[in-house]
């Protein structure tokens, strides 16, 4: 029956012409990944209910970040709302590659991953954020299997961050132990927090520890084009990564290279679909900090913020 | 470990002679380490093989030019139809035949039913208990989506299982080939298969579904195989008696006969399945380990607690039922009764069904409870939670630095300091040692291929680790069984704590073991000795109970006093089952390590959780096959030297 009138439908849109080219959005399930960072899930649910309220039936699946970029590129997911420069943007990279996967949209947002430091670390070592500053009182962050030198905690190693090479290029007094995941940093944090110990950590913005734990992140060189690469570029002049990551990396949308013929609806929706800095804290922080479950989260946001995405959905 | 601690075995004098020299050869490698040649200190550039390259050669050559992969999408679009049905009904997924989703009053009626039908009041109680737990909770959609996957998983590794046991049973060619491939399926760490998985069936329920199939079987061929081979042959020849056909014969009779080993296979798959809860969440599995996963993310312990209580509760009951189930017999009712008389549960569970129908009509509280209405015991577990940590965190402290500076980086740096060469020849000198030349090569077997994959190094610090955490799981293991075993009701306790940690999943320790100890080896430690210690101490007590009383009476007899009767009779003659208890403590051990990589390690498991992340077949295979090698090798000498003993002792086992 269903398909009947599908079929009709599309005969229609066909006999109307050119005026009418957009055929019917399919009625399978679009399918959206999930992660375990709460902004990511919220942000999903929230366009996931966008697309619900265009008449769409939607799926969350829950899957590894950087696994998804295999999945979307086959269709078993259909789009990735959250691809970080940083964290994803090589995985994302070889998918784009290998065929299958689409670059939809950029959101208004920026990304930046760096070394960053709970607030009461500064009681320990007030010049901070200068990483100058830091090297200096990198006693304070010593731990029994570091020895004298300081301990950066750097986040997983299939992150890819280069901690060790920046370490190297600037002669930091650091010794960088890699977490084994997010939870892992969260947890050393919320550790130390309850004795104020002093603490350098892999972080990143936007992300709901910035309204859990206020700080800051060290200041190194200001990133230059090519400082990754050439020696000659930043400080120091014999070395590569002397210098901070990019404080502007970008936040994109992923989709599957079917979706624009599968469901031309959504797929117009999602090339709307921008979310700014404060908008995505705002998510994670529903979750992270007032303990609501994503779905609710996600029709709270859209009923507090209607102005924003109205729009996008006509 | 020195020869002279491998005694009473009935080893040959020759037999003996070679093991001390191989033995000795290897501490000759490690002291003149530093004028041996490179090649033998690690293995060269040349001889690494590239095992990785040749399995993804061989998986894209499956995947593309065979076309597996239609194959396979295929099967899984048909466990996916299964799924869809279930998760229709259980949490009412918009799929066909949308009928669900069954209230929680009727789906907690049912589960008590049939408690009642099998293990009488207690489990009624304790059946119902558990759902109306989820349900108040707030966890009913999460504990559906769960049960969604296992009620269509774990069948069809039942069924699985049945076939390929029963093959095994007929074809002894199937058995040989059967038989390595399931030790090396029970060894090899879960994100090993987890990768094969995401690339021949993508992700999803289905992926979870099948990964919790391919985890569960190896028990149901076994205990199938187990169960046929048992079946005395005076049943079957009655049978045959009868002028049974040969399907018959298998279905009338031999399965029938070999019930209860089959029905201990299917606990083992249910169990397993749950053990695959959380794990399987990484590549899609929805429900309870998803959302388990996320609140440790947000360091959410106290609501990841509610969630780990329930997954314990379920497993528990679907033990029991199965168990009961298992033991249950058929009750065969008077000529001439009712239809009531013979079938009381079914009318009571009718009864039942349409009460909870009409209360859900009533109140939709019944239909499902939302997570507003929920209960919830998050609030004062996290305060007790934190109390302890405030407590424990100056002994902590102090024991972090302690055992970083004393035990582990000393051990560590030793451990990578040896040589491959000596590591290799004190193994071929164990192996010799226990079992002769054959032991000894197949000992090498499974040394030797990890040397030649290139991830010695890695290895070694994944010994390290089991290493360490075995001797402390022994040291607190040991002491705590012979405390148990000396009373029976306090063994029944303590095996109860063991069950309970055992089936918590093991993610929930990684959380506070990282706020208290930080991201370092004590934390990874800490975890995996709540593993290991388990079965150190449900052997011991299994070991020191299971003494024959004519040898406990006969030695009290003899005037021996309590210390020698520890000390003499009964250690001496439970030795055989701690080193099963041994050898299960280093399985776990590995497992954990593996999944201790979320704390932060520098091990295999850390390198396989990048392979996770890249979808690397080959790589992931290797070290997978390096972690069960490991295993393995444990496990053939632990094994082998018990059996020794067995026969040493000349005790009737």
């Amino acid at each position: 029956m269903q398909r009947q009138t599908r079929l009709l439908l599309t005969a229609a849109s066909f006999a109307l012409g050119a005026g009418m080219a957009q055929a019917e959005d399919s009625t399978d399930p679009i399918t959206i990944p999930i992660h375990n960072w709460s902004s990511q899930i919220v942000m999903s649910n929230v366009v996931g209910q966008m697309f619900e309220s265009e008449g769409l039936a939607v799926e969350y699946v829950s899957t590894d970040s950087q696994a998804v970029y295999e999945a979307v590129r086959l269709g078993d997911a259909t789009l990735e709302l959250e691809v970080w420069e940083g964290a994803f943007g090589a995985s994302f990279r070889a998918a784009v590659e290998k065929g299958g996967i689409v670059d939809v949209a950029t959101h208004n947002a920026i990304t930046r991953e760096d070394w960053w430091y709970p607030s009461w670390t500064k009681e320990a070592c007030p010049g901070l954020p200068d990483w100058k500053a830091l090297n200096d009182c990198a006693a304070k962050f010593a731990t029994p299997e570091t020895g004298d030198k300081g301990r950066f905690l750097g986040g997983p190693v299939d992150w890819l961050k280069h901690d060790q090479e920046k370490v190297d290029a600037l002669g930091m007094n650091f010794v960088v132990v890699n977490a084994g995941s997010a939870a892992a940093l969260w947890a050393e944090i919320a550790a130390a927090e309850k004795t104020k110990t002093p603490i350098v950590v892999f972080n990143w913005t936007p992300n709901f520890a910035e309204a859990v734990w206020p700080g800051e992140f060290v200041e190194f060189p200001a990133w230059e084009e090519g400082c990754d690469k050439d020696p000659a570029v930043g400080p120091v002049p014999d070395k590569t990564y002397d210098c901070g990551n990019p404080a502007n990396g970008y936040l994109k949308i992923a989709a599957w290279d079917g979706m624009a013929e599968k469901w031309p609806k959504a797929y117009a929706t999602l090339q709307k679909v921008s979310f700014t800095n404060p908008q995505i804290a705002e998510m994670a922080k529903l979750v992270d900090v007032d303990g609501m479950e994503p779905e609710d989260a996600a029709a709270k946001w859209l009923a507090d913020n209607e102005a924003v995405w109205k729009t996008w959905v006509e | 470990m020195t020869a002279a601690a491998l005694s009473p075995a009935p080893a040959s004098f020759d037999r003996r002679r070679t093991a001390q020299a191989l033995l000795l050869l290897a501490a000759l490698l490690a002291t003149g380490r530093n004028i041996l040649p490179e090649a033998l200190l690690r293995p060269p550039e040349a001889l690494v093989i590239p095992f990785a390259a040749w399995i993804n050669a061989a998986f894209a050559f499956a995947r593309d030019d065979l076309g597996l992969m239609a194959l396979t999408r295929a099967f899984s679009d048909l466990v996916e139809f299964g799924l869809d049905v279930t998760a229709n009904l259980l949490y009412g997924k918009a799929r066909w035949p949308r009928l669900g989703p069954i209230p929680w009053v009727v789906i907690a009626a049912t589960a008590a039913t049939l408690g009642h039908a099998l293990g009488g009041r207690r489990l009624a109680a304790f059946a119902g208990g558990t759902f109306v737990w989820i349900a108040v909770m707030g966890q009913w959609q999460w504990a559906m989506e769960t049960l969604s996957v296992i009620v269509v998983a774990a069948p069809l590794s039942v069924l699985l299982g049945l076939a390929l046991g029963t093959l095994a049973w007929r074809f002894s060619v199937a058995e040989r080939v059967l038989n390595p491939l399931l030790n090396i399926a029970q060894s090899l760490p879960h994100f090993a298969y987890m990768i094969p998985v995401v690339v021949f069936i993508g992700i999803g329920p289905k992926a979870g579904a099948i990964v919790t199939i391919i985890f569960s079987v190896p028990p149901m061929i076994r205990l199938t195989l187990l169960g046929l081979r048992a079946v005395p042959p005076e049943i079957i020849e009655s049978g045959k008696m009868s002028g049974a056909t040969r399907w018959q014969l298998m279905t009338r009779v031999r399965l029938p006969a070999a019930r209860t080993e089959i029905l201990i296979g299917v606990n083992q798959v249910i169990m397993q399945s749950l053990a695959m809860v959380v794990l399987a969440s990484f590549i899609g599995m929805p429900g309870l380990g998803q959302k388990l996963l996320q609140l440790l993310q947000a360091l959410k312990i106290g609501l990841s607690f509610e969630i780990g209580t329930t997954i314990v509760l379920l497993a528990i009951l679907l033990d029991r039922m199965s168990k009961a189930a298992a033991h249950r017999q058929p009750v065969h009712h008077a000529a001439g009764a009712t239809f009531r008389q013979r079938h009381p549960h079914l009318l009571a569970w009718l009864a039942l069904t349409a009460i909870g129908f009409a209360l859900s009509a009533l109140h939709p509280y019944f239909t499902e409870v939302e997570r507003k209405q929920a209960l919830s015991l998050a609030g004062p577990v996290d305060a007790g939670v934190d109390v302890l940590l405030t407590v424990v965190a100056p002994l902590a402290d102090w024991l972090r630095w302690f055992l970083i500076t004393w035990v582990l980086i000393p051990l560590r740096d030793a451990f990578l300091w040896l040589p491959a060469s000596a590591v290799l020849v004190f193994v071929a000198g164990i192996g010799w040692r226990v079992g002769g030349r054959r032991s000894a090569l197949v000992c090498l077997a499974f040394a030797l291929p990890i040397a030649l994959s290139g991830w010695w190094d890695r290895a070694m610090i994944t010994v390290y680790m089991v290493t360490v955490s075995v001797t402390l799981a022994l040291l607190i293991g040991l002491p705590l069984g012979l405390i148990a075993a000396a009373r029976p009701k306090r063994a029944a306790r303590m095996l109860l704590v063991c069950d309970t940690l055992q089936t918590f999943p093991s993610f929930i320790y990684l959380i506070p073991v990282i706020m208290l100890f930080g991201v370092n080896d004590v934390a990874v430690i800490a975890a995996v000795v709540v593993f290991a210690t388990v079965p150190i101490l449900r052997y011991t007590v299994e070991g020191l109970r299971s003494v024959p009383p004519e040898l406990v009476e006969a030695a009290l007899m003899s005037g021996a006093n309590p210390r020698q009767m520890l000390w003499q009779v009964k250690l001496p003659l439970a030795v055989p089952t701690l080193l099963v208890g041994a050898n299960q403590s280093i399985m776990f051990s590995l497992f954990m390590v593996i999944i201790a990589a979320f704390i932060g390690t520098q091990d295999l498991g850390q390198e396989m959780q990048r392979a996770l992340s890249s979808a690397d077949v080959g790589k992931g295979l290797v070290l997978g096959f390096a972690v069960a090698f490991i295993g393995l090798l444990a496990d053939h000498v632990l094994l082998t030297w018990s059996r020794n003993r067995v026969e040493s002792l000349g005790a009737r086992r």
